[in-house]
């Protein structure tokens, strides 16, 4: 029964340069601790190559012009953890997770479904690559021999059964502890490896070689431990963890972002990340959730003026106050947290819809402030499926609309695009607007009318909004005469019929009674027609309409 | 050809063409919206989604539900939201119109056209419609005409080869060749009613007026036809 272990060395530098692409070539070391104190926790390759390691202090470590210097940040390795989570549940249901840059996978029965051990191996670790992870990845017929084959070789590995102990021979005894471990573990892990070196033990195939009892009376059965995982025969059951079904990706920035391009720079690359991980798991997302942190800013920021505040010509997130003549962020802060919420009326999975529907949502409600941290959480869907057929009629693809519709929203307002919905109320106006999705259960078709009933239509109303106020000339309780000056309607009534008298939602505060007339006044030549109102709550006579 | 919902137009045109840019003119009172309504409710009921581009904010979802649109399938955009506030703010600035009228009611109908025109370009541009309404009848005809004649002929190019149809609902043709069908619908007949109509009269038996204007697909003999509208309390 195989299993593959994958292992992302260096982990803080690869959490951090999943945020930061652009540093990958670049010398790069994560600094720990508080100022003035803070030491290297961890480096890259490049790195490595200038002498720049862990343990170093940050004023020795800035010596080097070349290296990039940044913070350890839980967020971003919390992120990467479940990035590399995800992968590995990609592959295998039984996933155990061993430490935040360690998981171990259960490859049994894996060959049907991806081929031979070779080829699996090299899936992972592409499905890896494409999540920002650089891992190593080792294959081998018990977990232990894959985690530690993990730890000591680059790139992909896969040892044959039978033959841990040769393949692992070679390694240093230092794989066989995890270098994240803290306190008292590391103390321990400490002395054994000084013992160790005292006897000129420096490679598992020595350790391995040790005699048994010797090395238990000496190091007592952590001793023991340690030989069975050198000779690559300890055996025990994976725990498999319950994978955490939270898709989230932040970053944390080290300048404040005030405009909207490098903004939408960063949200594509958090919303690339997530779709990745999202669809490794087969799933969709029906809701995005994006937070921001904002900088707190009073008065005329110095800071904010030599960052190169844009003034009101350039595409600025925050309003300009009014009492601001200068383009100057003026207005202090007092949100430090700014929410987007994005619910998508069908599961999607495109990052570039995504990233446009988050653009046109933050030009109509700017943040108001710098930002300093981003976080983006989606909310897992399963992906909607539909069936197609040759003789269905067309309809909008989902992920057009809902930019078209955006699109449409920022010029004439949010609630004035949709689908209707009729209301239960006599209300003349009793009707919402809601969401328009290109999705509508089927419905049994209606009887068809007797041809009679097809060649006659049903007479239209079309409203004015708001109703257009009228001033009326009554007598004996009629309206003969009309003036209306909005739309230059007014004229002597040539028929009529009415009133109709309606009310309703005494019970509310918004009571109304109306009482309505048609009516038909000569136009020029023509005649038209119109509904006039009467409200009698307030006394005031209104054109509502007109039937066309 | 898609049936309009009317019989007796679909007789005189054949129905409404896919692909093509459909003008219905006629005064207040002429039957447009009956006519809108009951091409939306067939286009609906043949499980087709479609768009009403409303300068005017003038659709009654009362009326929508009883000529038969499914409204789920219907989406509404409603164009003048903010209007109010360019009105203020560019009260003051000169029309460069040559017509003797309000400035102020032209900038705002401006603002409304502006809105149909883009909107317009982004729906036809999205696609997955079966008929897509700019419905322009109550937007002042001095504003109306301001729309260039290529911005019809790009709508036209853009719906082309399409199973869309286009319809625009006007006061007077301003789409010039661009449109591939043009009906006139004629005021009611009631100027010529000697009899005053009764109380429950007054919107029933009217009879609506169409004319075949012009027909760049299949020619018919008829170049007008007749057909009843009444309300739906009428019974």
């Amino acid at each position: 029964m195989p299993f593959a272990c994958i292992y992302i060395p260096n982990f803080p530098v690869v959490a951090a340069l999943r945020a930061t692409p652009e540093l990958q070539t670049r010398p790069v070391a994560i600094l720990e601790g508080k100022p003035p104190l803070e030491k290297i926790l961890a480096v890259n390759e490049e790195a490595r190559r200038l002498n720049i390691t862990p343990g170093m202090t940050k004023t020795q470590a800035e010596l080097c012009a070349e290296l990039a210097l940044r913070p350890c940040s839980a967020l971003q390795e919390s992120s990467a953890h479940a990035a590399l989570l995800d992968c590995a549940q990609s592959f295998s249901p039984c996933v155990e997770d061993s430490a935040c840059d360690t998981v171990i996978l259960d490859l049994a029965g894996m060959e049907s479904l991806f081929g031979s051990l070779p080829e699996i191996s090299r899936a992972i670790l592409d499905r890896a690559t494409a999540l920002g992870l650089a891992a190593n990845l080792a294959a081998a017929s018990n977990p232990d021999a894959a985690q530690v084959a993990a730890r000591g070789f680059p790139g992909i590995t896969v040892i044959p059964a039978g033959k841990e102990a040769e393949k692992l021979g070679s390694l240093p005894v230092e794989v066989l502890f995890n270098d994240r471990i803290e306190g008292e573990e590391k103390k321990i892990a400490g002395q054994i490896l000084e013992t160790l070196d005292r006897w000129g033990i420096r490679n598992l195939r020595a350790l391995a070689a040790l005699p048994e009892v010797s090395l238990s009376e000496r190091l007592g059965q952590q001793g023991l431990r340690l030989q069975k995982l050198a000779r690559g025969r300890a055996a025990r059951t994976l725990v498999p963890a319950e994978a955490p079904f939270v898709f989230e990706e932040a970053i944390e920035l080290e300048h404040p972002v005030v405009l909207l391009e490098p903004l939408a720079f960063l949200l594509n690359r958090l919303l690339e990340q997530l779709c990745t991980r999202l669809g490794s798991r087969a799933l969709a997302t029906q809701e995005l959730r994006l937070t921001m942190e904002l900088s707190n800013l009073t008065g005329i920021d110095d800071e904010c003026e030599n960052a190169g505040i844009p003034s009101e010509s350039d595409q600025a997130m925050w309003e300009k106050p009014s009492s601001a003549g200068n383009g100057v962020l003026l207005s202090p802060a007092r949100q430090t947290q700014f929410t987007r919420r994005l619910s998508l009326p069908l599961p999607m999975l495109d990052a570039k819809v995504f990233l446009k529907l988050l653009q046109l949502d933050l030009n109509a409600h700017p943040p108001g402030a710098p930002i300093v941290k981003i976080h983006l959480s989606a909310e897992p869907a399963r992906p909607r499926s539909t069936q197609g057929g040759l003789f269905l009629p067309p309809s909008p693809e989902p992920e057009k609309l809902e930019l078209t519709l955006a699109r449409i929203a920022g010029m004439v307002g949010e609630h004035k695009v949709g689908a209707l919905e009729l209301l239960d109320t006599h209300h003349p106006e009793g009707f919402r607007m809601r969401r328009f999705v290109a999705e509508v259960a089927h419905r049994v078709p209606q009887k068809k009318a007797p041809d009679s009933e097809i060649n006659s239509a049903v007479t239209a109303l079309r409203r004015f909004r708001p109703p257009l106020r009228a001033t009326v000339t009554l007598e004996n309780g009629q309206p003969v005469r009309l003036i209306c000056r909005k739309n230059d309607v007014q004229g002597e009534v040539l028929w009529k019929a009415g009133p109709w008298r309606f009310s309703g939602d005494w019970w509310e505060r918004e009571a109304w009674s109306r009482d309505e007339w048609d009516l038909a006044l000569r136009d020029g030549d023509a005649v038209s027609f119109y509904r006039l109102v009467h409200d009698l709550l307030g006394g005031v006579w209104f054109l509502e309409g007109t039937y066309d | 050809m898609a049936s309009s919902g009317i019989s007796a137009l679909d007789a005189l045109t054949g129905g409404l063409p896919r692909g093509c840019l459909t003008e219905i003119c006629g005064p207040a009172s002429s039957g447009r919206t009956t006519v809108l309504l009951a091409a939306l409710a067939a286009a609906t009921n043949r499980r087709e989604f479609c768009v009403v581009v409303d300068a005017s904010d003038a659709l009654d979802p009362h009326s929508a539900a009883t000529a038969g649109v499914e409204l789920d399938r219907l989406l509404w955009v409603r164009c003048g939201e903010g209007a109010s506030k360019s009105h203020t703010t560019e009260a003051g600035i000169t029309s460069q119109s040559a017509f003797p009228f309000d400035r102020v009611k032209l900038r705002f109908s401006e603002y409304r056209l502006e809105q149909v025109l883009r909107a317009t370009d982004l729906l036809l541009e999205s696609g997955g419609f079966g008929l897509i309404v700019l419905d322009l009848a109550d937007l002042p005809i001095q504003a109306a005409r301001r729309i260039p004649l290529t911005t019809w002929f790009r709508f036209r190019r853009a719906v082309e080869n399409k199973p869309t149809i286009l319809l625009a609902i006007e006061q007077y043709p301003i789409a010039g060749s661009c449109s591939s069908l043009l009906l006139q619908l004629g005021a009611p007949d009631h100027a010529r009613k000697e009899i005053e109509p009764t109380h429950a009269d007054l919107l029933t038996g009217s009879k609506i007026t169409a004319e075949l204007i012009r027909s760049r697909l299949e020619r018919k003999p008829a170049r007008s036809v007749s057909f009843a509208s009444k309300t739906a309390w009428a019974g």
